[in-house]
């Protein structure tokens, strides 16, 4: 299972945080915080992994992180998931920002956080893994997108 | 009208959209809070429009503050509202902010119910999809249980693969809320594992490994299908949570490890996916105490060039696999030391710990020096705090392990600076002690060069030994005085308080030894220098703030001066000095305190004196202090009586040190005795695997030591090439078997290694039991929310037996979806089919196979009941025959021709351990009734070729003829105001349990639905196959429950309350 997906900055300003099991918001803004400090003070090229901090998880907890420039994309999964796949499941998950945004940067993220969530959606549900193929879910954003189009093109209607 | 529409779409355009929130809040870094939450009392008045456009607004902005940790739960109502907008965009909104932020205990959940219920059942299947995706986020037992069986019909009916895949994964959420839905929902699941989309395979996969971690046993017999899957899927992700299944299973079958070895090791030659490849090496070595050695070799390479990669994910993986082998199979990983001392050197911590790890096991007496030699190397390079501090508890960890077993060389052991515990060691070793003592003495001597650096890490805490084995053993030292001085230094001071103390007291030891060889001389002026620099450091000390250093010290100057003062009389003093610290120590067992028993009456706990009451002012302490030195002053005074009350106390000591018990004493030896005569058997040391006495007190590593080891070693590996072709000889064969039975094994995945295991003495084969649960389900109709899955629980004294058993059943539903499309055609479009349950009753007392039995009923009058057969014995069963008594009301079809009571044949054989599913249909004419109808089933026990019987009931309750049907509440009333409805009522005493409970099992047992619930009164509904409204109207109070029903069939009525009643008292 997942536990937590948390995008942020590299200054720990938070992008995206998806949590699938409830905290208050003041846990939830300390586990960014904490996951910040654990992931920020490692070097480029040291391995993707690490063990998991104090307030999420515990002893089964992982954080498997990626960096992509001003990004950091965190994942808290348990140890029913499987390392390399989650790294993979990032990578497809940056690349559809990328396809959905043209050219992602961090101001897209900022600004679109609800689409993020949107797009995440389609990958993850509940904390499990729904769709890996990327094609399947820009197909599937796409095809959402397109019905909020045609909803703001019709008039209001009366209630 | 339209002007406020208007109107709305004016206001919306002054509006701040998410953009501009953001946008300003990035505007205002400085007073960010403050401009929040003027945005937030801007989200309060947009919330109070009827613009659902601009509520939704609001609520997309909610959920950004929410991630910027704002608590939004005041505005859950308002989500509520926007969730049940008609339209997809704003439901999205909705929906995203619900999953955000709404949980357990949000009150306005329950008002979501039915706006979820019309979403999951909505044409648009993206409707079905924001609401499946919010659900999973904030899905409640409530939601869990109202909700479950819709979930089920998108499970099986959705005709767009999405949809059903989401339902899958969902699923797994419900049964976390509400575990009652895991086991009428268990069949469905265990089809969706066949299915032909690889989405909704997958997500069954997913589903049921993640059940099955936190329950392996109950799912060990899903392994022949898992295995199927394993052999014939393609999708990675699908491979790898079937590889991690196993992993969590083979651990509780072996016969499954020997099984997948092969097809493991296939996949491992085959792959070229790093993350499959990984986690088939993880399953083996799950299952390795089973696994032949080949493989585990084979993983060990693997895992090596795992390591070895570039990439420093892999290494890490692979250095995290080699653990878990170490612990079973020590050598394999040992022999890839160069390669984990290599990584100790990586620039990545994660991986130097996972590789410390690994050091752990992988020290022996021959390579010990060499790995500490190193790690001391790192702990002199490492920056990070936290890495020096892992590099040194393992250092200690690795030492003392089992009792110090490895270290064989312990005189380099006591010159490592961070050895564990040396005073442990000195003490046990008294051949080491000279080395030791002298050691220590350097060490002290340097210490003022560590002390800066020391004192932070906690290292000076060896000074704390160093002193100590100096003072005890100081016999040994070469140059006392030297020492002396060096304990002595005004530096010393600025250690922690323990270690003064220490340190003062055995500069008192020191001072004895010294005078000791002093008074030899003819010159006393020495010795009375050694008393005069002992009364020039010691008001240092005696000054301390340590209240333990002041009082030593104020006691052992006032001892010096009196010697002092002796020493002018010329009177030799020495051998009374040196009796104060006679006796010899000897290392004691640590559980030889308990062995001593507490004498009577007296009690440890209690106070000697009353501890000073805490209201006491701070400024009486001072004099606290000056009162309880003011004893010791009195004690040197003492002294001076004379010689006689010298060895009065001497005897005294020596007598309390026999009744010490940590004082073991061989003999009664002085510390002379032990110095020329020493008494190796007497001491009682923890046992050491020390092959070769180590001779050379005092010198560093002999070359003859280190021969000697080396011979040793020699011996000992020829030995263990003896034994490893012995081994070797045998693996041959046993490979040799092996391959015998493997062809036959990839046929028919259960049984064909089962054979081997079946035990000579087999119980004479009362095989089978009969565990039949039954339930029954109508056909779907896609679109109708309504329950299709029921069952009863099963009543008396096997209810217990029955629960255990519980898991194992469910996996055994299946198949069931080919069956329903089969009564499709057979349906006259009878739309609401009943439910039928019931239990059939084992009268076996040893249950060795399950029978579950599900039962299809439709039409209003025909039952399909399926049974599964498991056979749990260790036989191979055949000729299966099925009958039931047929009742007036009941019958069970059979094929044309055949008479009456003939039995049914089951069309199949089952091999032990395997399960099977037949169905058989049943004719009912009234369903007002519940009846009981009496079965057998004849089998031959292959083996014992014996034919056996098994009686069994089948249980058609009432309740099972009802159908779980949602109803709304003016419907419902309605109802009621028709007056058709003839009315009845129960009350239950003594029911234990909540209310929410209570609905929730007459929801589930029982087939109803909540109508509407207010405080402890709720109303109920359900329907049965025939068309009969039952309603009900249940009340708690205290343990009191109240049912008030009616029905249009009152006998109906009276034994579906019989049934909830029976269903009470059962818990």
């Amino acid at each position: 299972m997942i536990k937590a997906i948390l995008i942020f900055n590299n200054h720990g300003k938070p992008r995206l945080s998806k949590f699938y099991e409830h905290y208050t918001e003041d846990t939830e803004q300390q586990i960014i915080r904490e996951t910040f400090h654990l992931v920020s003070k490692r070097d480029e090229n040291v391995c993707n992994f690490l063990e998991g901090g104090m307030l999420i998880g515990g002893s089964d907890y992982k954080l498997i992180y990626r960096h992509y420039a001003t990004l950091y994309f965190v994942f808290c999964v348990d140890s029913s998931e499987s390392e390399l796949g989650i790294l993979d499941l990032i990578q497809v998950f940056v690349e559809t920002l990328d396809k959905c945004f043209e050219n992602v940067c961090e101001l897209d993220l900022i600004f679109h956080v609800d689409k993020v969530h949107n797009i995440l959606a389609e990958m993850v549900m509940g904390g499990m893994v729904l769709e890996t193929n990327m094609n399947e879910i820009i197909t599937q954003v796409d095809a959402q997108n397109k019905m909020e189009k045609s909803e703001t093109r019709q008039p209001e209607t009366i209630s | 009208m339209a002007l406020k529409i208007v109107k709305g779409s004016i206001d919306r355009m002054f509006d701040k959209n998410l953009q501009d929130l953001v946008r300003g809040i990035r505007n205002h870094k400085e007073d960010e809070a403050k401009y929040i939450s003027t945005c937030i009392d801007e989200i309060k008045q947009e919330l109070k429009q009827d613009n659902i456009a601009v509520k939704a607004n609001a609520v997309c902005k909610l959920t950004y503050l929410q991630m910027l940790g704002y608590d939004v739960s005041w505005a859950a109502f308002n989500i509520v509202e926007v969730m049940s907008s008609s339209k997809f965009t704003y439901k999205r909104i909705g929906y995203l902010a619900a999953s955000q932020c709404f949980h357990e205990s949000t009150d306005v959940i329950m008002l979501t119910t039915n706006q979820i219920r019309k979403d999951l059942s909505s044409p648009n299947q993206y409707d079905t999809g924001v609401a499946l995706t919010g659900l999973s986020c904030f899905v409640t037992p409530d939601l869990a249980r109202d909700l479950a069986n819709d979930i089920m019909t998108l499970v099986s009916h959705g005709d767009c693969v999405k949809r059903k895949r989401c339902s899958v994964l969902i699923m797994y959420k419900v049964f976390l809320k509400y575990p009652e839905s895991l086991r009428p929902a268990f069949p469905r699941l265990k089809e969706k594992l066949e299915d032909p989309d690889p989405g909704v395979q997958s997500a069954a996969v997913n589903v049921i490994c993640e059940l099955a971690r936190r329950n392996p046993k109950n799912y060990l017999s899903l392994a022949p299908l898992f295995f199927k899957l394993m052999t014939s899927s393609t999708n990675n992700w699908v491979l790898i949570k079937i590889i991690k299944l196993f992993g969590a299973l083979t651990p509780l079958e072996p016969r499954l490890g020997k099984k997948l070895i092969e097809p493991l090791t296939n996949l491992i030659h085959s792959t070229s996916a790093m993350s499959l490849l990984y986690e088939c090496v993880n399953t083996v070595i799950a299952g390795q105490y089973c696994s032949s050695v080949g493989s585990v070799v084979l993983c060990v390479q693997k895992l090596r060039i795992l390591i070895e990669d570039s990439d420093q994910n892999l290494k890490y993986l692979g250095l995290l696999a080699m653990s878990k082998i170490l612990k079973t199979h020590p050598k394999s990983v040992q022999s890839h030391k160069d390669l984990i001392l290599q990584c100790l050197d990586d620039k990545d911590e994660s991986i130097r710990l996972r590789a410390l790890d690994l050091l752990y096991g992988m020290v022996s007496k021959k390579n010990l020096m060499e790995i500490v030699k190193k790690l001391m190397l790192h702990v002199d390079k490492a920056e990070g705090t936290t890495y020096r501090d892992e590099l040194l508890t393992k250092i200690i960890d690795i030492c003392s392990q089992s009792n110090y077993q490895y270290i064989t060389n312990f005189e380099w052991s006591v010159s490592q600076p961070v050895t564990p515990h040396p005073p442990g060691i000195s003490v046990s070793w008294w051949t080491i002690r000279v080395f030791a003592v002298a050691q220590m003495a350097t060490l002290l001597d340097n210490a003022h060069l560590l002390t800066g650096s020391m004192q932070r890490n906690g290292i000076c805490e060896v000074l704390y030994a160093a002193a100590w084995i100096c003072g005890e053993f100081s016999e040994h030292l070469e140059n006392p005085l030297q020492t002396l001085e060096a304990m002595l230094r005004p530096k010393v001071a600025t250690l922690p308080g323990h270690i003064q103390a220490v340190y003062v007291q055995n500069a008192a030891k020191l001072f004895a030894t010294v005078l000791k060889s002093q008074e030899g001389n003819t010159d006393s002026t020495t010795a009375q220098e050694t008393s005069q620099l002992m009364i020039d450091r010691l008001p240092l000390f005696v000054q301390s703030a340590n209240l333990e250093v002041q009082e030593r010290a104020s006691c052992i100057l006032q001892l010096v001066k009196y010697i002092q003062k002796l020493q002018q009389k010329d009177v030799e003093v020495a051998e009374e000095v040196i009796a104060l610290f006679a006796g010899e120590l000897n290392p004691v067992a640590p559980k030889a305190q308990k062995k001593v028993p507490v004498p009577e009456g007296l009690d440890l706990d209690a106070w000697i004196n009353e501890p000073p009451s805490e209201s006491e002012s701070e400024d009486e302490q001072p004099k606290a202090i000056f009162a309880k030195e003011e004893p010791k002053h009195s004690r040197p005074r003492h002294t001076e009586v004379d010689e006689k009350e010298l060895a009065r106390r001497r005897e005294a000591r020596k007598q309390e040190q026999a009744n010490n018990p940590f004082y073991i004493k061989a003999s009664p030896s002085s510390q002379k005795v032990y110095q020329d005569a020493p008494g190796v058997e007497h001491i009682p040391v923890v046992q050491i695997d020390l092959s070769v006495p180590l001779k050379v007190p005092g010198l560093p590593m002999s070359d003859q030591y280190v021969k000697l080891e080396e011979e040793r070693r020699q011996k000992e590996r020829a030995e263990k090439k003896k034994k490893e072709k012995k081994k070797r000889k045998e693996k041959r064969s046993g490979r040799g078997k092996k391959h015998d039975s493997g062809p036959e094994s990839e046929e028919d995945i259960t049984p064909a290694h089962m054979v081997d295991i079946v035990t000579e003495e087999m119980p004479e084969v009362r095989c089978v039991s009969l565990q039949i649960q039954f339930s029954t389900s109508r056909i779907f109709n896609e679109l109708s929310p309504s329950s299709f899955w029921v069952f009863n629980e099963k009543k008396s004294s096997k209810h217990k037996k029955k629960k255990q058993k519980k898991e194992k059943e469910e996996k055994e539903k299946k198949k069931k979806k080919k069956k329903h499309h089969h009564h499709h055609h057979h349906s006259d479009g009878g739309g609401e089919e009943s439910v039928q349950n019931g239990t059939v009753e084992e009268e076996e007392p040893l249950p060795v196979s399950v029978y579950d039995i599900q039962g299809n009923l439709q039409d209003g009058s025909q039952v399909v009941v399926s049974v599964i057969f498991e056979n749990k014995c260790d036989s191979f069963l055949k000729s299966m025959e099925f009958n039931v008594l047929d009742s007036l009301n009941s019958k069970l079809q059979r094929p044309e021709g055949s008479g009456p009571h003939d039995g049914l044949t089951v069309p199949f054989q089952l091999p032990p351990g395997v399960s099977n599913e037949a169905r058989f249909v049943f004719t009912v004419q009234s369903i007002v009734m519940p009846q009981k109808l009496k079965g057998t089933l004849t089998f031959i026990v292959k083996d014992s070729s014996t034919h056996e019987k098994l009686d069994f009931k089948l249980h058609f309750t009432c309740t099972s003829y009802l159908i779980t049907t949602p109803c709304y509440s003016d419907a419902f009333a309605k109802l009621l105001e028709s007056g058709d409805l003839k009315g009845s009522s129960v009350r239950l005493e003594g029911v234990n349990m909540p209310f929410h409970h209570l609905l929730a099992r007459i929801c589930f047992h029982h087939h109803f639905s909540v109508v509407e619930r207010i405080d402890s009164c709720a109303s109920m509904y359900s329907r049965s196959i025939q068309g009969h409204h039952v309603c009900l109207l249940v009340k708690t109070s205290g343990q009191t429950v109240s049912i008030d029903a009616k029905c249009d069939e009152p006998t109906l009525l009276g034994n579906v309350l019989d049934e909830i009643k029976q269903t009470f008292s059962q818990c």
